[in-house]
């Protein structure tokens, strides 16, 4: 545990947060803190109400009800590029590459944003030096090796394990303080994701603090400080991951009657 | 020979395989290589007046610059941001009447008239699109579909400037030389002013809207502002086209709102090549004077235009650009396999 979260008051909070979709709860009243320089992990089953969360903190849809604040600012119903401007980013579930841009290019334009001109981009130091090689310097960074043709190749050509790095890099770009990581693992092979939770873990020493939704459990509790479930769009337990692994209506409603052990194996 | 063991393959010339990068400066041949393509489109354009038998056929060389205009300005917004524009009627209407209002009401001279007419045409025409732009594809497509009739349809209910009289009494160009070069002049700067556009970040940013709106706003960019800066620039240069339509023809009125300045566009822009450009201006340059020749069959001439446009559509889909960049960059030739 590199960061002890309970001293600093919260960086982003949700406030008896709902949605309901023609008559469907999708969250119903759910309640969240995310303090400066953790990783925490929201899980559910499918349908649970993970990606609504993220779709609410990010604007991308208005809270039925309830309010979210980030740094005190209650940022409830704002546009989502005035969100990505004020430093929460987020990768999509189902990604969403430029496909018809190199992969370079991908990142030219969130350093075209007028966040990435304030602060530089990723390691930049406020002043935007060349966008193209800020944008090499980036992805080299992520993972593309930088004296191959990879940065260059056209994006619809990238396999899927690319295309999940673009979707960080480009979040990356805008020098996020949050970062939500929507399923960043999903359909990646064993040896991509052995090699994407390093990554994690140096963005979290970055001072960058992050919320990864997974279904991945075992990498998901490598990484996080604190886990959130969520189930029927309500949240059913918060803690540490240990709490969480331990608790009995999780193992019920994410695991149905399986041991957690076994499910922890084949994850 | 026989068709089942050969097949044909297309292999890059030497010549353009040599002149890519920076190495064509060393070489006269190579730089004439990637010039003349531009060199013939300005050149020729520029030479069309003077080649055209009697003032009829040079008038209709101006009409086909006109029409032009609206095409690439069409090809933009579809194929560069995403914003299929149906609306190219619309533009020319409005453009046409802001520069008829100046000139018979104010007395204005049509060089002033034209750019008034095109940087006050593109602020309205983009305040009226500005309810529409979050739409994408055909729901943007219908909704600007209607907004030539629904203006034709206000200046004919509330009798406005002449009501289906129009606005007479336009001062025309000072000469038929100047009319010509004026348009001709105008499409060159749009063009090339365009490709520069597409090529820089910011046109990097309207590519990026037409693939993924939301990675964009994800982005922390604004995307309604990009996309009205866009339609900005089109109808700009749409309503710039109109206003010189009615300084031709020296009178504005409710035809200019008419279908045709919006099927006719997107007809040369298939003809000539999506997304290219410099298509859409030699789709016009074809279509426009068709039309005329066609002319003297009457109604006839509908069917032997769609007969025109359908057999394009199937056998050269994808445009005469494509189809002469690949003749000028690639050779072509049968093999054994």
């Amino acid at each position: 545990m590199r960061h002890n979260s309970n001293q600093t008051p919260p960086m982003l909070r949700m406030e008896n947060v709902s949605k309901t979709f023609g008559g469907v709860a999708a969250l119903s009243h759910v309640d969240l803190d995310v303090h400066e320089g953790e990783v925490l992990g929201i899980i559910g089953p499918n349908g649970s109400g993970k990606t609504t969360t993220v779709n609410a903190i990010t604007g991308f849809i208005r809270p039925s009800g309830g309010r979210i604040y980030f740094k005190g600012k209650d940022i409830t119903g704002k546009k989502p590029h005035k969100i990505a401007d004020m430093g929460i980013t987020r990768t999509f579930q189902i990604m969403r590459p430029y496909y018809s841009l190199p992969a370079f290019k991908n990142l030219v334009i969130p350093l075209f944003s007028p966040r990435a001109r304030r602060t530089g981009g990723w390691r930049g130091g406020g002043n935007l030096g060349d966008r193209k090689t800020i944008a090499i310097d980036i992805l080299e960074e992520i993972g593309f090796e930088r004296d191959s043709y990879i940065p260059f190749k056209t994006t619809s050509t990238l396999p899927t394990g690319y295309l999940k790095r673009l979707e960080l890099a480009r979040c990356l770009a805008l020098k996020p303080e949050i970062l939500i990581c929507d399923e960043i693992f999903s359909g990646l092979s064993m040896s991509e994701i052995a090699s994407m939770v390093p990554l994690i873990e140096r963005l979290q020493d970055d001072g960058i603090t992050i919320v990864m939704i997974e279904h991945r459990l075992r990498e998901l509790f490598q990484v996080a400080n604190r886990v959130m479930v969520l189930n029927f769009g309500e949240k059913l337990v918060e803690g540490t991951p240990e709490e969480v692994m331990a608790d009995d209506r999780v193992k019920e409603a994410y695991f149905g009657s399986e041991k957690i052990e076994e499910v922890m194996t084949y994850a | 020979m026989s068709k089942e063991n050969r097949r044909k393959e297309r292999i890059d010339r030497g010549i353009k395989v040599r002149s890519d990068g920076l190495y064509a400066l060393l070489s006269w041949r190579e730089m004439a290589y990637l010039i003349a393509p531009r060199f013939i489109l300005i050149a020729g354009l520029l030479a069309l007046p003077l080649l055209m038998p009697g003032l009829y056929w040079q008038r209709v060389i101006s009409i086909v610059c006109i029409y032009a205009m609206v095409a690439i300005s069409f090809d933009f917004l579809a194929h560069y941001v995403g914003l299929v524009c149906l609306g190219g009627a619309f533009f020319i209407g409005v453009g046409g009447y802001i520069a008829g209002i100046f000139n018979a009401y104010f007395g204005m001279p049509p060089l002033v008239t034209i750019p008034l007419a095109a940087i006050a045409g593109g602020g309205f025409c983009t305040l009226l699109l500005l309810p529409c732009l979050p739409l994408r594809g055909v729901y943007f497509a219908i909704v600007t579909l209607m907004y030539p009739l629904f203006m034709a349809r206000i200046i004919e209910a509330f009798d406005l400037f002449g009501g289906t009289d129009g606005i007479l009494g336009i001062d025309s160009f000072s000469s038929a030389f100047v009319e010509q070069y004026f348009v001709v002049g105008i499409l060159l700067v749009f063009l090339f002013g365009l490709r520069r556009l597409v090529n820089t970040d910011m046109g990097l940013i309207f590519t990026a809207i037409m693939d993924n709106d939301q990675a964009v706003r994800a982005s922390g960019i604004n995307i309604t502002h990009y996309k009205a800066l866009a339609v900005f620039i089109a109808s700009a240069m749409g309503c710039l086209a109109g206003a010189c339509l009615t300084h031709i023809y020296m009178w504005s009125g409710i035809s200019q709102f008419a279908l045709d300045f919006s099927i006719l566009p997107i007809a040369a822009t298939v003809i000539g090549g999506a997304g290219t450009l410099a298509g859409p201006v030699i789709g016009c340059l074809i279509l426009v004077p068709i039309s005329e020749l066609l002319r003297d069959f009457g109604t006839l001439r509908i069917v032997f235009y769609a007969s025109i446009l359908v057999a394009f559509i199937l056998f050269r889909s994808d445009g005469i650009m494509a189809f002469a960049k690949r003749k000028y960059e690639q050779i072509e030739r049968w093999t054994q396999v």
